[in-house]
């Protein structure tokens, strides 16, 4: 129901975490950006995220297992550096979306919601990215590639392997 | 707001703007079906059940959401309506087993009733339906998950309506699930409002669940007899050998002042009056120090014959009287008078709890100045001082949380504790154990009573603002406290008051006379005029002793018998077995307790679930207490009452004004046995007698009370239909004298406790464990 005393975020994070709560008629309407920031910070939703964002809302861990559990966007276990998220949805769908999620499937050599053991990708099959004029188009992380064929697709992975990946925010 | 007219199937109707158009239809006898809505709680709009043809509006609207609006054209039951509403049963019956024939709630399931209305017995789906076990939550819920048709009516009612937010929707989609808040359990206050919700039997009681049907009972809408609230209890009861059994509590019968609301007391903890190991026998000490059963014409025999032997012997004053806070007023009026005029002692008083002596003083010729429990839930604003609603008066609690947020009451609360219910509090203020007097002088204007600081004066002046503020407080104030409380209350424009005491009748135990120096209706016992010629009979002048002086006496050997009806002084005092070993002792009771076993006699005693009579809650409410269980082998008090008087050579019908007047019971006051041939009538029928003619017929002595103590005389209509009729304490004739002895002991219940007597239900036990005892699944492994 209040600030705590300590923190699991950083100085910057909980200072914007302190503002969110007071933006809305109630506070519990600043739990979904909450989630997001610290997901963004953390890497994941943690226990103790879960616990923290609770208590800085005023509501039981419960009910935030309840809402973290509903949006598909925000994830309970660590994803890996490179998170690789395809769009299959419709204009993508008609332009190989699935094409490039089986082939980032045989390549990475995981599933959809999976990590590769070293750590450095994650997959994960999303909805519209909206980046439909230049489908079939992916994320990683935020940065975008688009008008893709699974020759791109190798360049882009290859490139990331190697360190030379877009890295924005 | 304003009202506006609309049309519902082609009928005009009326209803205040913004009234939403389940409710109006509602109200106008029109029924639009609803899983996921529920009145007064928040709307969710999931189960879209209630969709409905609203003209200009290019779909099927649902009408839990829509407020009404002027000249709304409204079409309920067209064929597209039931094909909408056939096709969501249809999903709904997508997972949903179809085991009505072995399911709980098979008989008064919502969902099985709207099937039936629109025919989806047939599906297009055939896909294997998903199973999943059943799990058990908490000693009494239990969840079967594919039952669940997730309306959310479970998560509402946990989270704002009791705050205690422990359940939550888990997933999306068709992932989603109800899910307890630890994991594989429930830590919660148990109170079952979520069994009672749920529209199907996903949600299944501990006690109830698979034991019969509902069509198998009869349901009894009594009073709970537990806490003080007064809230109404449906006792679902069944014909067993040995007389009929309880199998279910619940909130069935929405008519009492408690709403929709029954904590687990109410709920569950009715099974003390099942257990096998009840007294049913009369039991007579033998001079070896062992009990021996006897017949109840020897048992009633000897008590009598050796009551007047001490009567005659050593006179009243060497009797004492101790009556009960779980009987009905009617028994504790015929007790007090049982001791007065057959005894002829003034030794007679009874577990107090709260102070209502000083409170009834207090207000004395004040008409209106009493808060009734419905009041707390409508009142603009309420300070509340001292006690924990949330524990000890649950239903309070409820109306309060409801208060708040149905109608933005303002609720004001100081407190030595950080209770629950100052989350919904607009100002709390933490005051010391010992400073509730003090914060009544600040209150009242005296700056220097206690360390004020910003708040405190925040405080005063927001409750010193109220233009209309019900008060309630707990057993902190006392006599002189109470008073000066009750005088700074009055000083504001418009002020209710509510002292809180603990138990079913403790209220009534203190108006129906069972103190020492004060007749029924607080009428002191020196000033019995109209009582001695009401009953014929003279009665000691003199005050008697109190219930810590007949020990004193009992101690020094001046008490030589004592008679103990429903009470267990000797574990709620801590009395000296063997200050009693002289004192002849006659305790009737439900079981073998430690007053009981230093008994020379005792006989067993039927509860408040099996009797009928009225009870007074803690809020002054009177109401109608209906016989729902038997037992066999066991008597009312009010009938043992009747019985020891008349073996003591005394006249029942001086006791018992029956036949007097033309009020009778006929049948009304007997619940799930109207109609049966009970004890009652044989009896009548042994003794030639109209059947409205009979000496243990509560009712003549409510009679005698609604003549004697103007208090109770409320509608007697009223009283029979089920309603709560508020006691009127400004017509009490008290003295507000001398200051009395304090001897108020309150019970500090928790929600899982009741008195001595919560230790008799194995549900309540089972719950106390679960909740001290760690999860197997959670101890460590090695």
């Amino acid at each position: 129901m209040s600030t705590p005393a300590t923190t699991i975020f950083s100085p910057a994070t909980a200072a914007r975490f302190d503002r969110l709560v007071t933006l809305y008629p109630v506070k519990r309407s600043a739990l979904v950006p909450m989630l997001l920031y610290a997901q963004d910070e953390v890497g994941y939703i943690s226990d103790a995220v879960v616990a923290e964002i609770a208590q800085r809302v005023g509501i039981a861990d419960h009910d935030v297992r309840s809402v973290l559990s509903y949006y598909s966007m925000l994830r309970t276990k660590p994803a890996g550096k490179y998170n690789v998220q395809v769009c299959t949805n419709i204009s993508c769908m008609l332009r190989n979306g699935f094409g490039i999620l089986e082939h980032c499937k045989k390549r990475l050599g995981i599933g959809h919601k999976e990590t590769t053991p070293d750590g450095l990708f994650s997959l994960e099959e999303v909805e519209c990215i909206g980046a439909c004029c230049w489908a079939p188009a992916i994320q990683v992380n935020y940065d975008f590639y688009d008008d893709l064929t699974t020759e791109k697709m190798d360049q882009i992975l290859e490139d990331y392997k190697a360190g030379r990946g877009k890295e924005t925010v | 707001m304003a009202d506006v007219t609309f049309t519902v199937d082609g009928k005009k109707l009326t209803a205040p703007a913004g009234t939403l158009l389940i409710d109006a239809c509602k109200a106008a006898g029109i029924e639009i079906p609803a899983f996921c809505y529920y009145p007064k709680l928040s709307v969710q709009a999931a189960c879209r059940m209630c969709v409905v043809r609203i003209e200009k509006m290019p779909k099927l609207q649902t009408a839990c959401t829509t407020p009404v609006t002027e000249g709304m054209v409204v079409a309920t039951e067209t064929d597209e309506v039931k094909q909408a509403r056939k096709a969501t049963i249809e999903l709904l019956l997508g997972n949903h087993p179809l085991d009505c024939p072995v399911c709980d709630a098979g008989g008064e399931c919502e969902l099985q009733d709207m099937t039936f209305k629109y025919g989806a017995a047939e599906s297009k789906y055939v896909e294997i339906k998903q199973h999943r076990e059943e799990q058990q939550w908490s000693p009494v819920v239990y969840f079967d998950r594919p039952r669940c048709i997730l309306c959310y009516r479970c998560v509402t009612v946990c989270g704002p309506g009791m705050d205690v937010w422990a359940l939550a929707i888990e997933n999306r989609g068709v992932h989603a699930v109800i899910a307890p808040n630890e994991q594989d359990h429930l830590n919660c206050e148990e109170c079952g409002m979520c069994i009672d919700l749920c529209p199907v039997g996903a949600l299944t009681s501990g006690t109830y669940r698979y034991k019969t049907r509902p069509w198998e009972m009869n349901h009894v809408a009594t009073v709970c007899t537990h806490c003080g609230d007064g809230c109404k209890t449906t006792l679902g009861v069944r014909s067993v050998n040995d007389g009929v059994e309880i199998i279910r509590g619940d909130n069935r019968d929405k008519s009492g002042m408690n709403g929709d609301f029954l904590c687990n007391k109410g709920r569950y903890a009715f099974d003390f009056a099942n257990r096998t190991d009840r007294l049913t026998k009369p039991l007579i000490r033998q001079p070896d120090g062992k009990f021996a059963e006897v017949n109840w014409d020897h048992a009633l025999d000897f008590a009598g014959k050796k009551l007047h032997e001490i009567r005659e012997a050593k006179g009243g004053q060497s009797i004492g009287v101790i009556g009960s806070n779980r009987t009905t007023n009617e028994e504790a009026y015929l007790l007090q008078k049982f001791a007065r005029t057959v005894l002829g002692t003034n030794n007679i008083d009874h577990h107090r709890t709260a102070d209502y002596v000083s409170f009834a003083a207090a207000l004395k010729g004040k008409a209106a100045h009493t808060a009734s429990l419905r009041d707390t839930a409508t009142a603009p604003a309420i300070l509340l001082l001292g006690n924990n609603p949330t524990d000890q008066h649950p239903a309070l609690a409820w109306n309060l949380r409801s208060n708040v947020r149905l109608n933005r009451a303002r609720i004001y609360i100081a407190n030595h504790s950080e209770i629950k219910l100052r989350r919904q509090a607009k100002a709390f203020l933490e005051i010391p154990q010992d400073g509730y007097a003090s914060l009544v002088q600040y209150l009242a204007g005296n700056d220097g009573a206690i360390a004020a600081n910003d708040s405190t004066a925040a405080f005063r002046d927001a409750i010193r603002k109220e233009e209309s503020l019900v008060i309630v407080f707990g057993s902190e104030y006392r006599g002189r406290d109470i008073q000066a409380l009750v005088d700074f209350g009055l000083s504001l424009p418009n002020t209710k008051f509510a002292a809180l005491g603990d138990y079913a009748n403790s209220r009534g135990a203190a108006d129906m006379g069972l103190l020492p120096d004060l007749l029924p209706g607080y009428v002191p016992v020196g000033d019995a005029a109209h009582f001695t010629e009401e009953y014929g009979a003279a009665m000691p002048p003199t005050a008697g002793l109190d219930l810590l002086q007949m020990f004193d006496a009992a101690q020094r050997g001046d008490l030589s018998a004592l008679y103990i009806v429903g009470s267990n002084p000797v574990s709620r005092y801590g009395v000296d077995p063997a200050s009693l070993k002289n004192t002849f002792l006659v305790v009737q009771d439900m079981f073998m307790t430690e007053t009981a076993a230093l008994a020379d006699v005792i006989f067993p005693a039927a509860n408040l679930y099996e009797k009928s009579g009225t009870v007074t809650n803690t809020f002054g409410d009177i109401q109608l207490a209906k016989k729902a269980a038997d037992k066999a082998g066991v008597r009312t008090d009010f009938e043992l009452i009747v019985r020891l008087a008349d073996r003591m050579g005394s006249d029942p019908k001086r006791l018992v004004p029956f036949g007097r007047g033309v009020y009778a019971d006929m049948g009304q006051s007997r619940g799930a046995q109207s109609g049966e041939a009970d004890r009652h009538a044989v009896w009548l029928a042994a003794n030639h007698l109209e059947p409205k003619l009979s000496p243990f017929d509560p009712f003549a002595t409510l009679d005698e009370i609604q003549r004697l103590v103007p208090s109770y005389n409320v509608s007697r209509l009223e009283l029979l239909a089920g309603m709560d009729q508020q006691e009127k304490l400004d017509l009490v004739q008290i003295q507000p004298t001398a200051s009395r002895r304090d001897l108020v002991l309150p019970a500090e219940d928790t929600l899982f406790t009741s008195g001595t007597l919560g230790r008799y239900s194995d549900m309540l036990k089972a719950i106390v464990e679960s909740r001290t005892t760690p999860n197997p699944a959670e101890t460590a492994a090695d």
